[in-house]
């Protein structure tokens, strides 16, 4: 673990609109940014638009850390490499039926398109019992011939996966060697490779989301490290996980799955390593974007962890990610009226293409987005930028047909309302979300990022109990800081499965020391400097008889058996409020992180200080007048200061009602609240501080 | 007081909130796997008054959408009849009975009064599936009880919790006749604990808006569900539509049972009259009148998702000739089946009638079955008895956007099958197949999806098996020139002869011994269209994937293919097409793989 980093750190994410990066320099406190478009068919192109843009010198970079949506969207989009499978006899189907689920609860359509097509799809005689007896020697020569089969159908990546393997992976062993020796590449996964756990169905598509990515996610790599060894670059490259962990960009396809969520994960991480700095280490993030909004939790400045995420209807990615939740609503989501006379805002978004009707992009929906417009929330001057040469006349127009008349009010009335019910979803959305993990919003404060998340956050905290709104200085490019600041981090989950009245200590022990060892042996191989080694313990524990886990986690690892039913009693209890101590309960997996933490790198320059002015009027960019809610009746228009962020002094206070605006966010500061400024830029506000 | 549109919005999101919180607080905490894992519970806010549904989870098992408002209307007329302690605050009343608006037994309803200033405001409900409430064979599921005695304990309300704490005594009452007892305790205290965050969460909001506030919304919205559902009735064109289903037997006497369904569109309502529906049968197939009116409304919902959850919505449907009926049973008729197999088929019963005036909304038939197969018997190695349940999704119909989804689960569930690998963990069974069921999707212009094809042996001990199934006589519907899906069979090999269940669908207590197996294919859904006009593409590659063959294209769809991969051939499917026998008669007489329909007459009686 002893590296040569020197030199500035880049962080760089690919988002669905924008490349954006971040360069700090640890020597110098100097900080870089840039914004660029993406360029989806060709993601390298933006990144090095971007490190042109920021005026990086590639020769003198330390690091790169890269955040990429390139296995997101093969995968959402099915754009995936041709991908064969060879299974066990009988259960080539696995992937194409499910787990027998349709998409919603009610309404009796759905489509399903499974992610490897049934021909290529092959079955060879082999099997495996519960324990790991085989059943049935592995057919080597069916093997073989299905193998060759799968090559002659042209396909790129393989998967293989047998009945059991989690429980004695020697077929899959024995069928990879022999494969390998047939197979034109490198793109061979093994069903318990990646999670060695049973259920059938989603470690199968685990498996097969890494192959069918791996060759797409390896070629965009190689293309990107060329273009950059080019330029230049001779330092490492390094991709982020959804884990909110990262590793080399030699290996990452190997594992090519784990990064299918890494973006909302990347931003999630530089939430917590920024709260942490801010002494607020129990955070709800929020970043509300133009489609939809995610929220996660972060706990003692660690972002909750899990390994059942679904990334969409019947495609589970079974690998430890941060647990990022998509709510609905974002800033392009349409209002309209319902004919029952209700107001309803989304499910339907205007997406980016028309997009609000304040875009000009031939929208004419009204949109969350126009509805800030016409409240003055956002800049109406901003409309002079619009290619279309929309005028807030004309969404004023469309507010007072599609929605005023029907619902009996005048247009702004209708904007607040459409603000009103989604911020009351939203909240309700956010909500469930806390609970869900056993945590009340109230314990929390609101990390609002993305670039309308500031824009609700005040309310959304009022309407959830949250006392403190935190905003990063630089919202918009939170998940690119989020790769500047992530650690090396591995997990392991090894499943033990005993009652705890019949588990050894020991065994726990040596698991839990094993899963240590393997986790620092990953991290010194990076090349890359490492302040220290954390290691996060836990364990997910249930009352025999049930389905569902609750985890636990454990402050050290050489727990006893009494402290582990106690920490577990207490843990249901405060999250189901119900003790039941007459059960006994069953310990089911043990859980390491090993994190390998980075130099503590300095942010309190991403507010350029040269730009501070020495008053807070000094930062006053202008007075428009802004409609605020006054409790849960109607509300008024308020005379309302706009001030630019950059410009914002040391030590300010802002009384609200105000508005922040900064180069890719807006902050709305409602009547009572309290603003106030931290060391590294962030804006803290105080909900109802100043009723 | 009139209400601002927006407040009401606003009021209905948080009385939903209240509801979807419930519903999660309870799976979370549940001990049951039916509950935990299916989700197979519902929570609610039902009207002081008259039961009436204030509104409900979202999350909810889909049957037990109509279900809970009836039973809070009878635990309300008892109360108020005398023959029911009257509640006080803290009391929580448990019911199993199904004819006091329940579906089976094992559907166990808690029901606590809500009280805003000293004055009873509402109910708070709600109904969780228990693995077992004793009886005849665990689980509750028996195809040969005749009685409701022989499917359990049938508890009328009484007050397991008083003033807020449980009454040990009719604890201990339940517990000695259930099995597993020792675990229910941690479902009792969840389904418990759920209806008090609905208390705290109900609590709040009411101080927030105000109790008169929250008074008119709730009367409002219900008021607006009405509207909107009367609007959509109104698109629909007058007139009357007919349709039959049917269940394959009651499990004892080996008859075909009809539900004879006729929906009239006449103003803003609809009725739903059953007259010309089989009586009361001696088996378990009975539905009780409350589930009978639930799967209306369910398979109304599924049609129109769009329509809040609500008392209202209910209003414009009438459900008329039930009484006398198999679909209105009395005591002591057996019912475990109405829940799981009746509802269905009377949902397919609405989607048949209706697919005709709402194409683009409704789909031919789905699947329509559970796929209960229950293994019971003693497992040697570990030294101890088991009960192992498989429960199984079939093909959905075609609809207007696209195919039918395959695999897809019960239409009045919403509850994932367990993985194989966990069931031969746990129990002394080794799965031989777990696959699609290849060529069950009924043909049609967009084919029905695919079922599912398991076969899994006994590897020890001896176990006994049964089956609570159906459509094994006749597919789930095709429509609008579609042909139905392929029917449902169970196939058992004992010492390597095969058995077939007399009544297909439905046995009990067939003996395995080690080596033994049990075959299931499930049905495919219903097609929709006439399947000579599918894009000869889309049957190609239906073939290309295994799951038809080349002569099913041929003769099911009229599409001639040739070679490997298959390829089109134009010209012959052209000719096929514009010459085939089939062309003008009646699609019914191009079935996918059915046996012969009762449509057909073979059981008209």
């Amino acid at each position: 673990m002893t590296g040569e980093t020197s030199g500035a750190v880049v962080g760089v994410d690919v988002g669905g609109t924008f490349t954006d990066l971040v360069e700090l320099d640890p020597a110098t406190g100097r900080v870089r940014l840039a914004k660029v478009a993406s360029t989806l068919d060709n993601q390298a192109r933006g990144v090095l638009n971007a490190l042109r843009e920021a005026g990086c010198d590639l020769a003198a970079l330390g690091l790169i850390v890269h955040g990429t949506t390139t296995t997101t969207n093969a995968v959402l989009e099915r754009k995936l490499s041709k991908t064969g499978l060879i299974t066990t006899r009988g259960f080539r189907d696995v992937l194409e039926l499910g787990r027998r689920t349709r998409p919603q609860a009610y309404g009796m359509k759905g489509d399903f398109t499974p992610i490897i097509p049934r021909n290529l799809r092959l079955e060879v005689p082999e099997r495996m019992d519960a324990t790991g007896a085989v059943l049935t020697p592995l057919d080597e020569e069916a093997l073989r011939a299905a193998g060759e089969q799968l090559v002659d159908q042209g396909c790129e990546a393989l998967v293989i996966h047998f009945l059991h393997a989690y429980a004695n992976p020697a077929h899959e062993l024995r069928a990879a060697e022999i494969l390998r020796e047939i197979w034109p590449n490198d793109h061979i996964t093994m069903g318990h490779a990646l999670l060695s756990e049973s259920r059938e169905f989603e470690r199968g598509v685990t498996a097969a989301v890494n192959a069918s990515v791996q060759p797409l996610l390896a070629r965009y790599i190689r293309r990107l490290t060329d273009h950059l060894t080019a330029g230049g670059y001779a330092g490492e490259v390094l991709v982020m996980n959804g884990n909110g962990g990262m590793v080399s960009a030699s290996r990452v396809a190997l594992e090519a799955a784990k990064t299918v969520m890494s973006g909302p994960a990347s931003g999630v991480m530089a939430a917590a390593y920024t709260g942490r700095r801010s002494g607020h280490e129990n955070l709800i993030t929020y970043d509300m974007g133009g489609t939809s909004t995610d929220v996660a939790l972060i706990r003692g400045a660690e972002p909750t962890v899990s390994n059942e995420i679904e990334i969409e209807y019947a495609m589970p990615i079974h690998v430890p990610m941060v647990d990022v939740r998509t709510v609905g609503a974002g800033g392009g989501s349409i209002a309209r009226v319902t004919p029952a006379g209700l107001l309803e805002v989304g499910p339907q978004s205007a997406g980016a293409m028309p997009g609000p009707i304040c875009y000009g992009r031939g929208g004419e929906s009204p949109t969350i987005s126009d509805a800030n417009l016409l409240l003055g929330r956002l800049d109406p001057a901003g409309l002079n930028a619009v290619e279309g040469g929309i005028s807030i006349d004309h969404v004023r127009e469309v507010f007072a047909r599609d929605l005023g008349t029907p619902l009996g009010l005048g247009a702004t009335e209708a904007a607040a309302a459409v603000i009103r019910v989604a911020n009351t979803k939203m909240a309700g959305a956010i909500r469930m979300v806390s609970v869900s993990l056993g945590a009340d919003p109230r314990d929390f404060a609101l990390f609002a990022f993305g670039g309308a998340g500031p824009l609700h956050a005040t309310a959304l905290a009022r309407e959830l109990s949250i006392p403190k709104v935190l905003v990063p200085a630089r919202p918009g490019i939170t998940n690119a800081l989020g790769c500047v600041v992530a650690d090396l981090r591995h997990d392991f989950v090894t499943t033990l499965n005993k009652p705890l009245h019949s588990l050894d200590p020991a065994d726990l022990h040596r698991v839990f020391a094993e899963q240590a060892a393997e986790g620092e042996a990953l991290i010194g191989k990076e090349r890359i400097e490492i302040r220290s080694i954390r290691h996060l313990y836990s364990v997910d524990m249930q009352f025999q008889g049930q389905t569902h886990l609750l985890r636990v986690p454990l402050e050290r690892p050489d727990v006893d058996t009494e402290t582990l039913q106690q920490l577990f009693e207490t843990a249901y209890f405060n999250r189901f409020r119900v003790a039941l101590s007459d059960i006994r309960a069953n310990l089911v997996n043990a859980n390491c992180s090993v994190i390998g933490a980075r130099a503590e790198l300095d942010l309190s320059a991403l507010i350029d200080p040269g730009e501070r002015r020495a008053t807070l009027d000094d930062a006053l960019l202008s007075r428009r007048p802004v409609w605020f809610a006054s409790g849960d009746a109607g509300g008024d228009w308020h005379d309302t200061p706009v001030y630019w962020r950059d410009h914002l002094p040391q030590g300010f206070t802002i009384t609200g009602p105000a508005i922040v605006q900064q180069m890719d966010t807006t902050l709305l500061i409602e009547p009572g609240d309290r603003a106030t400024g931290d060391a590294d830029g962030n804006i803290i506000v105080e909900i109802g501080a100043d009723a | 007081m009139i209400l601002d549109p927006v407040t009401l919005s606003v009021i209905q999101a948080g009385l939903q909130q209240v509801c979807d919180e419930m519903d999660l607080s309870f799976s979370r905490a549940a001990f049951s796997p039916v509950i935990a894992e299916a989700n197979d519970r519902s929570d609610g806010i039902y009207a002081a008054a008259d039961g009436a549904l204030i509104a409900q989870g979202a999350q909810g098992l889909p049957v037990f959408v109509g279900t809970m408002q009836d039973s809070t209307r009878q635990l309300i007329e008892r109360i108020s009849a005398g023959i029911t302690p009257a509640p006080q605050p803290g009391d929580i009343y448990i019911v199993n009975d199904p004819y006091l608006g329940g579906t089976h037994l094992m559907d166990v309803r808690f029901a606590m009064p809500f009280y805003r200033n000293g004055a009873l405001y509402c109910w708070l409900s709600n109904t969780g599936h228990w693995p077992d409430t004793g009886g005849s064979v665990p689980g509750g599921f028996s195809a040969s009880a005749t009685a409701v005695e022989q499917e359990g304990l049938r508890l009328p309300p009484v007050r397991l919790f008083k003033q807020g704490e449980m009454d040990q005594e009719i604890y201990a009452i339940i517990c000695s006749n259930i099995r597993v007892a020792d675990q229910r305790i941690g479902d009792v205290k969840a389904q418990a604990a759920a209806l008090l965050v609905g208390e705290a969460r109900l609590n709040e909001l009411m101080d927030r808006y105000g109790d008169a506030t929250v008074t008119e919304a709730i009367a409002e919205l219900r008021r607006r569900a009405a509207t909107q559902m009367r609007a959509f009735i109104a698109d629909i064109p007058e007139g009357s539509y007919p349709a039959t289903a049917w269940i394959d037997s009651d499990g004892v006497v080996n008859e075909p049972l009809k539900i004879a369904l006729t929906v009239t569109r006449k103003g803003d309502a609809l009725t739903f009259d059953f007259t010309g529906s089989s009586a009361p049968c001696a088996g378990p197939m009975n539905s009780v009148r409350a589930t009978t009116l639930s799967a209306v409304y369910l398979a109304m919902r599924h049609i129109f998702p769009e329509v809040p959850m609500s008392a209202g919505a209910f209003e414009p449907l009438h459900v008329t000739g039930i009484e006398g009926t198999f679909l209105d049973a009395q005591y002591p008729r057996p019912v475990s089946g109405c829940a799981a197999e009746v509802s269905q088929r009377i949902a397919e019963a609405v989607f048949a009638a209706l697919v005709a005036p709402l194409p683009d909304r409704v789909t031919a038939a789905p699947a329509g079955t559970s796929g209960n197969f229950a293994l019971g018997g003693h497992d040697p190695a570990r030294g101890r008895d088991f009960v192992m349940y498989q429960i199984s999704g079939g093909g959905y119909g075609g609809n207007a956007d696209h195919d039918g989804l395959s695999n897809g689960c019960s239409t009045i569930g919403i509850s994932k099958a367990p993985p194989v690998e966990i069931m031969e963990q746990a129990f002394p069974v080794l799965y031989h197949r777990y696959a699609l069921h290849e060529g069950s999707g009924g043909a049609g212009r967009h084919r029905g999806g695919f079922g599912l094809d398991y076969e899994v042996e006994l590897r020890r001990g001896d176990a006994r098996a049964s089956f609570v199934m159906d459509h094994g006589r006749s597919g789930p519907q095709g429509v609008l020139g579609g042909s139905d899906g392929a029917v449902n069979k169970v196939t058992v090999w004992r010492g390597g002869t095969p058995y077939t269940p007399p009544h297909l669908s439905k046995d009990q207590d067939i003996p395995l011994a080690p080596g033994d197996r049990v075959h299931v294919r499930t049905p495919g859904g219903g097609g929709y269209g006439d399947p000579f006009t599918r894009a000869p593409d889309a049957v190609r590659y239906d073939v290309e994937m295994g799951r038809y063959t080349p002569e099913q294209a041929a003769e099911l769809f009229g599409v001639v293919l040739k070679g490997t991969p298959p390829k089109v051939d134009e010209t012959e499917t052209e000719r096929l097409r514009g010459e085939s026998p089939l062309r003008g008669i009646k699609p019914e007489g191009r079935r996918a793989c059915a046996g012969p329909s009762p449509r057909s007459g073979a059981w008209e009686t």
